[in-house]
């Protein structure tokens, strides 16, 4: 596991160095910080998903989540009149039955998580879509007290730069993950099931619980997450609020180390998988602002090749051992 | 039978670590068949893959009808003429017979598969082999035994003058091992020559012209017709003299601990069964394969739920409706595929051993308690006698007598009332099953109740104090210790008069 999670972190640490000697910009504490706050953002969600790699499935539906949330949050607030600890604990519940749903429907009645997301992929946002009359959606200058939870910062002392409050958020859900996996019974469970479903049942372990449980982990998550986005850019338009960002968390699980069989997964290789994409987004921007209609073409080869050269390295390291 | 067909001599093969053939030598002639003998890790499976091309050798010759091959990849020694039958079938079952048959060299017309010569090709292989099956029928019905004969098939399409079969009768029934054993001496008098790889050593008797043995790489000697016998052969793979083999004895039967009524599973949901387990009693479940052993053992630790059927346990009743509800009540489970239904490969030894155990061991239920679960799982370790390097060793390294002492051995913690073991020693060397036997022993001793289903009626005579011996469902009769014979199985199994 440390040998996957290194060759991903120095693949980081060269993206950073070129980065930064390309361009001058990245190491100015203002791209430090807004790199330091997506990191957060999207490190929130990609821990969620992972949760659900690691039993071997997958959910697509986390951008319409994020949408569902994200819009939600100042559709109620602004347009509804709700108060904001009300709309907050509807809007997670909501994200939590969705996930319930997504492994009742997985578990009980054997569907693939593939249709079933993608299921939900359409349907959340569409909803959302309905709900709000496809308007742009904000909170003006209103809520700034609430906001503060994603668009505060910590300053840290004599440090040029500030901790976005994304970022303490993320470490605060890292932290709870890891503990999670490595000292609960339910970790151990969860990735023996991930492993071999049949065999984990068999011995005795109430497999669907978890994996149910995974789900509404990985909805809770990317709804959360889905709030912070919101409160942060101050407007959400339903029709691209949170467009592909599942593609972005899968990916960045993937890198992290997540085998999209499962079983494997560390919450330490998911955050460097996160930061790594976040660090090439900004690369691009950065370093080739003209190409930054190829995005998605870079990060795709991206991501190709650190799969190909992680297969290559567990060879590699198979035939040595 | 004198032209040698293949001769290899001082064949060396390492991997990382261990020496797994250390110069082993063999000869088959032309319409022979050569039983390669050996316990796991004897390297049998290591010299089949090289003779097939599987796995190049690092040293050594090969002399394939007359001259030296080196075939560096399986499709070169099958246009050679050898071909390798997995012991895991390797059969597309979504398509029908002949297209199996022809799978991957399709006879083809102006690049469009011909379906129709393909058909009456493959019929004619089938017809050779003497079964009546069309061409047409779909391979996911078919039983074990057919499933077989289509893999020989598509071996012999391929103009094969040399078969290694691996273990080809692990999960045929006994009738079906016969009409096996008949299309190899149809083979044999074809003058195809056979490899034939298999524990069964009851099997080995009766079809081998000639025996060779492998002991850690090399080889430990060689029986001709007339010597092959049991004893012999169980020398050769130990090295030493394995007396008393089995030597179960009967206990006192203790109270009943559980009944079984009126239980009908969801393949026979027509047929009930019924019958008791007592404490410290070793009960066989025998019958042919698909007779409805392994449901009955699925409904009782919940893994296939019962359609109907009235069981207690104890003095309470007992519906498991999922493996955790077994599992709690004290019913566990050694599942006949102990790869994808007992191990998590990729996980250690150590996570095998305790994951049943985990919540019972963790502080408050859920923190897991890491000294608590490193001793229990070495002293499993130390217990069963699992040859690991380490407990953190994956799973997958072991050899199978390993990995079956450690699907045994992670129930031991959890203090079993009645286990429940689905052919234990199927694809086990003689060693690693003398030890699960002795263990076997040691719990009923404890007070469980053993009921296991087996293939290898040798085994089933060696441990029963009782056998229950299916025919298509229904319980065909069941035999105590003084009348059990293989015929009186047999006869029952196969749907005769029963006795009681």
């Amino acid at each position: 596991m440390m040998k996957k999670t290194l060759g991903i972190f120095v693949v980081f640490v060269l993206i950073c160095l070129l980065t930064a000697a390309l361009s001058d910009v990245f190491l100015r504490p203002q791209n430090v910080e807004n790199l330091i706050m997506r990191i957060g953002l999207y490190g929130i969600m990609a821990i969620g998903v992972s949760f659900v790699i690691m039993t071997g499935g997958i959910d697509l539906s986390l951008g319409s989540m994020v949408c569902l949330t994200g819009c939600g949050l100042p559709w109620l607030l602004v347009k509804v009149g709700w108060s904001p600890p009300l709309a907050l604990l509807v809007l997670l519940l909501v994200v939590l039955a969705l996930g319930w749903t997504h492994g009742w429907m997985i578990t009980r009645w054997h569907l693939q998580p593939f249709i079933v997301t993608l299921c939900g992929l359409l349907i959340y946002r569409g909803v959302m879509r309905g709900l709000a009359a496809d308007q742009s959606l904000g909170f003006g200058t209103a809520y700034d007290g609430l906001r503060w939870i994603a668009t505060g910062k910590i300053p840290l002392g004599s440090l040029p730069i500030a901790l976005p409050m994304p970022f303490v958020w993320l470490v605060i859900v890292a932290l709870l993950a890891f503990g999670f996996l490595r000292f609960t019974v339910w970790g151990q469970h969860l990735l023996a099931l991930g492993y071999n479903e049949e065999a984990a049942k068999n011995s005795g372990i109430r497999t669907n619980r978890l994996i149910v449980a995974s789900y509404m982990i990985c909805a809770f998550l990317a709804g959360f997450a889905g709030l912070l986005f919101s409160m942060d850019v101050n407007s959400a338009q339903p029709s691209d609020f949170g467009n592909f960002y599942e593609l972005y968390a899968i990916a960045a699980a993937v890198l992290g180390g997540c085998s999209l069989r499962g079983g494997q997964g560390a919450v330490l290789g998911v955050l460097i998988g996160t930061a790594l994409m976040q660090v090439l987004r900004n690369m691009i921007v950065l370093v080739f602002p003209a190409q930054q209609n190829m995005e998605f073409a870079i990060i795709g080869f991206v991501i190709l090749l650190g799969v190909l050269g992680d297969e290559w390295f567990k060879r590699y390291f198979a035939k040595r051992s | 039978m004198s032209a040698t067909v293949l001769a290899v001599e001082g064949i060396v093969k390492s991997f990382p670590g261990v020496q797994a053939l250390k110069g082993v030598s063999l000869t088959v002639a032309r319409g022979e068949v050569l039983a390669v003998l050996g316990e796991n890790g004897a390297g049998k499976s290591t010299l089949m893959k090289i003779l097939a091309g599987l796995q190049q050798a690092d040293a050594g010759k090969m002399m394939w009808q007359g001259r030296e091959v080196h075939f560096s990849s399986a499709s070169q020694a099958l246009k050679a003429g050898i071909a390798l039958i997995h012991q895991e079938l390797n059969l597309s079952e979504n398509l029908p017979a002949g297209a199996n048959v022809f799978l991957g060299r399709e006879p083809q017309r102006w690049g469009v598969l011909d379906r129709r010569q393909m058909n009456a090709q493959a019929q004619q292989l089938l017809d050779r082999l003497g079964f009546g099956l069309p061409a047409e029928t779909a391979v996911d019905g078919l039983s074990p035994g057919k499933k077989q004969l289509i893999e020989i098939a598509k071996a012999l399409a391929t103009d094969a003058q040399l078969l290694i079969m691996d273990e080809p009768t692990a999960s045929l029934s006994e009738a079906e091992t016969q009409k096996l054993f008949e299309v190899i001496r149809g083979l044999q008098r074809e003058g195809v020559s056979v490899i034939y790889i298999s524990h069964r050593l009851p099997e080995i008797e009766r079809i081998a012209d000639r025996v060779t043995v492998l002991r850690d790489g090399e080889n430990a000697g060689e029986l001709a017709r007339g010597e092959i016998h049991h004893d012999a052969m169980v020398r050769l793979m130990v090295g030493r003299e394995l007396s008393d083999f089995y030597q179960h004895q009967s206990l006192e039967p203790g109270p009943e601990i559980m009944s079984v009524r009126g239980l009908r599973t969801r393949a026979y949901p027509r047929h009930e069964v019924s019958f008791t387990l007592r404490a410290g009693e070793v009960v066989g479940l025998a019958g042919l394969v698909g007779a409805g052993r392994t449901e009955i053992l699925e409904a009782l630790a919940g893994l296939t739920p019962a359609v109907v059927g009235e069981i207690s346990l104890g003095s309470q009743a007992y519906a498991p409706q999922a493996p955790y509800d077994a599992v709690e009540r004290g019913v566990m489970l050694v599942p006949e595929d102990r790869k994808q239904q007992g191990l998590v490969l990729d996980a250690s030894v150590a996570d095998n051993l305790t994951l049943p155990s985990l919540t019972r061991m963790a502080r408050f239920g859920l923190w897991r308690d890491f000294s608590r679960e490193k001793a229990c799982a070495d002293e499993q370790i130390a217990a069963m006698q699992i040859k690991v390097s380490h407990a953190g060793q994956s799973a997958r390294q072991l050899s199978g007598g390993n990995q079956q002492k450690i699907v045994i051995g992670k129930w031991l913690a959890l203090g079993p009332k009645v286990l429940l073991l689905d052919e234990p020693t199927r694809g086990i060397d003689v060693g690693a099953k003398s030890e699960i036997y002795q263990w076997m022993e040691t719990l009923v001793q404890q007070g469980i109740a053993v009921l296991f289903v087996s293939s290898d009626l040798e085994e089933v005579l060696g441990l029963a104090d009782r056998v229950l011996v299916m025919h298509e469902g229904r319980l065909a009769g069941e035999l105590s210790r003084e009348n059990m014979s293989q015929e009186a199985i047999m006869r029952l199994a196969t749907g005769g008069e029963g006795s009681f």
